[in-house]
């Protein structure tokens, strides 16, 4: 069939009002149907013709799964939420301020107001072959182009790889892992709560998805409890351009420090393997330790162990190290003199 | 560096208009959306076509079957190469027939030579029946060998991008006469030649472009206090117009109607005419079978020059349905038909005393020149670095490589660009490595007055410019940008790096000999008639005050009509290689200058006198020194009454044939005045920009900020001080994107590109400019031409970008990148390396 791009092919569209109806469309259709939330993710694939659904569900119409609200001392955030409705809410501001940052960092302001905190951390990976409709692992072939002698896999993974190198490119994910956010799942069984760590699966566990969300389930909420409200945040995304750009790498996390020691932490990456990854290893290396140079660059180094650069991504490892560092003891700022 | 008194500079007189600001003819439209675009128009019965694109890097096509394609409902036409016109010969004014090139593009093919090519289009009710449609298309491809990397392409045994070589031989031409067509033939290099290319050094085999030079290059080196020898390279960037090359045709009475996205009005008449094979009795192209709309170009850099050779698949099918045929170019079509600036590499060996006055430079480069038409880049990167360092002895040497990449064409400093990229790296580590100021060092090497350029002609003597004034715009910078200042604070605190760099730039920047044409009416307004394209630079009205300014006309009273060939245009030069400001002050002011002639005319035999009696200004022509006259509307009403030569009817000798047939159709409104720019100018018409710029390196990201950025340029007299700012930045911001991200990423082995849109190939954002950007003029009249103002779209390119890359390795040294875009990761890399780290040679990484 010859290739061409850039036409939407035809779908049934479905504009559910409620979550019952849309997880009973979902679970009507099961394989056949697409899960629509802001569009960003989902007009890529169609209007590439690369993936085609007969029934795309959009969720734009479901009024109850968008808004922030209070819950316990945290907040419950509707997957429908727009990001730039995270990033002008004062109470993610003020208490969880790591993802409001991160929030902030994502893609341009056009694409803020039109995406979703659930598309944010549901989208696909955008490895360029993959996206480009090659036929790899993930697009249900036997090749990951990306890690072939030729290829350029700069942007691509350092970590956990498994045939497939592509990476998870969220920038909201790494700062709910960091905020120990749970997810809302609901199908037609009924609704369950995961770990937001066991949310992002990578090629080892399913080589064609990104979350644990499987055909018939929805990602309704986002809830973030109080643990982590008014903690010490850091967040830092590398990318090539200031704005409109999928992270390189970057890095999220939240800490609460007593007498100049690390008292509890959570640190989370992402940009460097085909889930955002918590370093667990590191935070229970820093523990207790004081926060300073010595005790950054031991979570630096620790956070590169295992780390297997490709051709052309050999300075994510550095990059990885530094952010890392970083999100410990800060940025090391310039005082020029004038 | 004692900065030059101003007052020994040459200046302009004081004018009304000239150097002033106004508000153009287009501006309200386009800011609020009313400007109608190729793509914004709709005519009755319009079908739409959709292209089918090659699916590999080089093949031959052996069978389209189309048949389950054709039975769709809504499904109107197919078009392959079988119903394109073959490549026309070109008659150049002087009636010399310039050959076509038997490899030339078509539009369509059955043999494609990137991936990406259009094979074929559908044309149907709509574009969604199209592409169902295409898909539907089964086409039978063979593979073959394809080459997207120019070195790879020179190995020994390495692939061929065409079936009939890799490299394209230019032979000279005879004198007096053009060039014979180029050739097509296979060039390898021996493994000897690339025994360097594992160290970064790029390999230097048989170079087979004709080689120039001049002085004693061997002494100028062997007597030098430091010899460079350096490896750079450039990167191969799309012109990523805003708007896409969409064109929407249609016939009527046997003339085609062509909306199309175009940077020259007039000049894409007779190219559209060319490719559809229209031509009259003599070979010449028969404009009076086109017309082209294009009131509006969302630019064009250099891809658009006479639009594109892709606006005559809607004009043939479109004849062929017998309907009006729209065909709308998505981004990543245009990535592939939208044009491209082509890369070099480049080796240059530089000699230079203590003082770091340049004592020769040894030059050899290799383009990619895509799969077409062998491309000027690399011959004009030597002429460029020869004008813009002065080097007293030169050698040029180069190669022009096909590779199955999109077809390249001239970008913004076409060549330019490159040869100031190849050098600029080389001055600033000289400027290290010897202790010299960075600006002193360019100041030392830039051109003076009418300084000599390029490779000596037939008669064994070099050309010349109008006039440089580098060193005044390297002085105001000093002292704008506070340099001095800047150079004594620290280049390392904390975890950053500061660094400032400062680059020279040049390019041509004008040329002669094309049309005005005005009416002033009874109304006593002036309807100024403008074949200029509209692509965004304003040069499609900033000309013209030229002629109200002489005329003492108010703007307000001056009627600009343009964007149409159907509304009578003077014939006017391609808006290319930054000629319009030039070439049409120049145009504005003989109109000008024949309408006084007529007016004072006119006068004398109404008033009395002779016509050097009397003078105009005000809108009057009057006698000189007070008393008799008559209003610009009494003398267009007797223009009208007298005939002949002051209505139109008759029209002087010399003037272009389109300019003929405007002039014609005018006659008889009022007094016609029409001309073609015969002024004389003594040496080759060319603009300088001086770039500085400060960055902040991030050692622990490799991320960096621009923190300012100042641009000097010596553009001649300022006609429009805010488009010439827009112009200024704005192409600065074209070459920043060159240092920091912009490029093109293509998998060897595949030969197939994987950063095909915006969002891969990262066109710099509007947060990626630096926090401060300011531009100065100098504002110094050139001597060779009436006004004295020369173009700008180019220069500002090459200073913009290697300011930023000189001022990163005055932050972090010379042992960090050996090409360009200088990105976070290449900079990451090479300071945990130590050295640099991203592999040097490799094409489109």
């Amino acid at each position: 069939m010859a290739i061409v791009r850039d036409i939407m092919p035809a779908f049934e569209l479905f504009q559910p009002a409620t979550t019952d109806d849309a997880v009973g469309l979902l679970a009507k259709y099961g394989r056949d149907a697409w899960v629509m939330g802001g569009g960003l993710d989902t007009f890529d694939w169609l209007k590439d013709r690369i993936k085609r659904p007969s029934v795309v569900v959009d969720l734009s119409q479901v009024n109850d799964l968008t808004g922030i609200r209070p819950m316990g001392g945290g907040l419950e955030i509707g997957a429908l939420t727009t990001l730039t409705e995270i990033v002008r809410n004062p109470v993610v501001k003020e208490k969880f301020g790591l993802l409001h940052q991160a929030a902030e960092l994502v893609a341009s302001p056009q694409i803020r107001n039109q995406g979703t905190i659930g598309g944010n951390v549901s989208q696909d990976a955008r490895c360029w072959y993959y996206r480009g409709g090659w036929k790899c692992y993930r697009a249900g072939g036997n090749i990951c182009f990306a890690d072939t002698p030729s290829a350029i896999n700069r942007e691509h993974a350092i970590l956990d790889a498994d045939r497939c190198v592509a990476v998870n490119p969220s920038d909201t994910a790494p700062a709910l892992i960091a905020l120990e956010a749970q997810m809302v799942i609901r199908n037609r069984k009924g609704e369950r709560v995961v770990e937001a760590e066991d949310y992002f699966i990578g090629p080892a566990t399913d080589i064609t998805r990104m979350t644990i969300l499987k055909p018939g389930d929805l990602l309704t909420a986002i809830r973030i409890p109080d643990k982590w409200a008014g903690a010490t945040f850091y967040f830092e995304k590398v990318r090539d351009r200031q704005v409109w750009d999928f992270p390189l790498v970057n890095v999220a996390s939240a800490a609460v420090y007593s007498g100049g020691n690390i008292e509890r932490i959570r640190i989370a990456v992402n940009g460097v393997a085909a889930h955002p990854v918590r370093l667990k290893a590191v935070e229970d290396a820093v523990r207790g330790k004081p926060r300073n140079a010595a005790t950054a660059d031991m979570a630096g180094q620790l956070a590169i162990q295992g780390a297997e650069p490709l051709r052309y991504n050999g300075y994510k490892v550095p990059l990885l190290r530094n952010l890392v560092k970083r999100s410990i003891r800060g940025v090391e700022e310039a005082t020029w003199a004038s | 560096m004692a900065a030059k008194i101003d007052n020994q500079l040459p200046k302009h007189p004081p004018y009304k208009l000239i150097g002033k600001n106004y508000t153009t003819p287009d501006l309200i439209a386009k800011v609020t959306g009313r400007a109608k675009y190729a793509e914004d128009y709709r005519a009755d019965g319009m079908l739409f076509a959709k292209l089918l694109l090659s699916p590999v890097p080089h093949g031959h096509v052996r069978n389209i079957d189309a048949s389950e394609a054709l039975k769709m409902p809504g499904v109107k036409a197919i078009l392959t190469v079988d119903d394109m016109p073959k490549p026309a010969d070109a008659m150049t004014d002087l009636g010399q027939r310039i050959p076509a090139n038997p490899l030339g593009e078509r539009g369509l093919t059955n043999d494609p030579v990137y991936q990406g090519e259009p094979i074929l289009a559908v044309c149907a009710v709509d574009e969604l029946t199209a592409v169902e449609a295409i898909e539907k298309i089964k086409l039978d491809i063979e593979r073959l060998p394809h080459a997207v990397d120019p070195l790879v392409s020179l190995r020994p045994g390495g692939p061929n991008a065409r079936v009939e070589g890799n490299v394209w031989m230019r032979p000279t031409a005879a004198p007096g006469q053009p060039a014979p067509p180029p050739k097509v033939a296979e060039v390898k290099w021996t493994d000897a030649d690339f025994a360097e290319y594992k160290d970064g050094k790029l390999p230097m085999g048989k170079a087979t472009d004709p080689e120039w030079s001049y002085g004693d290059v061997e002494a100028g080196l062997k007597n030098a206090a430091l010899v460079l020898d350096e490896t750079f390279v450039t990167p191969n960037t799309s012109h990523q117009t805003l708007e896409t090359r969409t064109a929407m045709a249609y016939w009527q009475n046997g003339k085609v109607y062509v909306h199309c996205s175009t940077q020259s009005t007039a000049q894409t008449a007779p190219a559209i005419a060319r490719w559809l094979g229209l031509v009259d009795d003599k070979g010449q192209p028969d404009i009076s079978k086109v017309v082209v709309i294009s009131e509006y170009t969302g630019g064009g850099f250099g891809s658009k020059i006479t639009s594109s050779i892709a606006a005559i698949i809607p004009c043939i099918l479109s004849k062929k349905v017998g309907a009006p045929v729209m065909m709308r170019i998505s981004r990543e079509e245009e990535h592939f038909i939208g044009r491209a600036r082509p890369s070099l590499h480049g080796r240059l060996k530089v000699g230079f005393t203590k003082e770091g006055r340049i004592t020769a430079v040894d030059m050899f480069v290799v383009m990619d020149n895509g799969p077409y038409d062998p491309q000027g880049d690399a011959n004009q990167s030597g002429r460029m670095l020869s004008l813009m360092y002065q080097p007293p002895a030169m050698r040029w040497r180069g190669i022009t490589v096909l590779t199955n990449t999109p077809p390249r064409l001239s970008q913004s400093q076409p060549g330019g660009f490159q040869g100031i990229a190849l050098m600029e790296p080389i001055l600033a580590k000289a400027s290290r490595k010897l202790g010299v100021d960075q600006v002193a060092i360019h100041r030392v090497n830039a051109p003076v007055g009418k300084a000599p350029i390029g490779p000596p002609g037939p008669n064994g003597k070099r050309l010349y410019v109008t006039s440089a004034y580098v060193q005044e715009a390297l002085d105001r910078g000093i002292e704008q940008f506070q340099w001095e200042k800047r150079k004594a604070m620290p280049k390392k605190s904390g975890s950053k790096a500061r660094g400032i760099g400062v680059a020279t730039s040049c390019f041509v920047g004008g040329s002669i000999g094309f049309d005005g044409l005005c009416v002033i009416k009874p109304d006593g307004k002036v309807y100024i008639q403008s074949g200029i394209g509209n692509l965004g630079t304003a040069s499609v009205s900033d000309c013209h005050r030229v002629t109200a300014e002489m005329l003492g006309v108010p703007w307000e009273k001056c009627e600009i009509t343009w964007g149409s060939t159907a509304k009578n245009l003077p014939w006017s030069c391609p808006s290319g290689g930054s000629q319009t400001t030039h070439a049409h002050t120049r145009a504005a002011y003989a109109v000008a200058l024949d309408a006084k002639d007529k007016l004072t005319q006119i006068a004398a035999k109404d008033l009395g006198g002779k016509p050097e009696d009397y003078e105009v200004a005000n809108e009057r022509v009057f006698h000189k020194g007070g008393g008799r006259g008559m209003t610009l509307a009494q003398a267009a009403k007797r223009a009208v009454e007298l005939g002949g030569i002051y209505d139109g009817h008759e029209l002087p000798k010399g003037i272009n044939k389109m300019t003929v047939a405007s002039a014609q159709a005018l006659a008889g409104q009022g007094l016609v005045a029409v001309a073609r720019d015969t002024m004389p100018r003594d040496g080759q018409t060319h603009s300088y920009v001086a770039g500085f710029a400060e960055v902040e390196v991030d050692l622990e990201t490799g991320k960096y900020r621009i923190l300012d950025f100042l641009a000097v340029a010596d553009v001649g007299t300022i006609i429009h001080p805010r488009a010439l700012g827009g112009q200024v930045l704005g192409r600065s911001m074209l070459g920043i994107g060159h240092a920091i991200g912009q490029k093109w990423v293509y998998d060897q082995h595949y030969g197939l590109p994987l950063a095909k849109r915006f969002h891969h190939n990262k066109p710099p954002t509007i947060l990626d400019a630096p926090e401060k950007m300011e531009w100065a003029a100098l504002d110094i009249p050139d001597p060779e031409t009436p006004i004295g103002a020369r173009g700008i779209g180019e220069p500002p390119v090459g200073a913009g970008c290697m300011a930023i890359v000189n001022a990163l390795s005055d932050a972090l040294g010379d042992e960090i990148f050996r090409r360009a875009p200088v990105t976070a990761d290449v900079i990451l890399a090479s300071l945990e390396a130590g050295k640099p780290a991203t592999e040097g040679l490799t094409a489109h990484i």
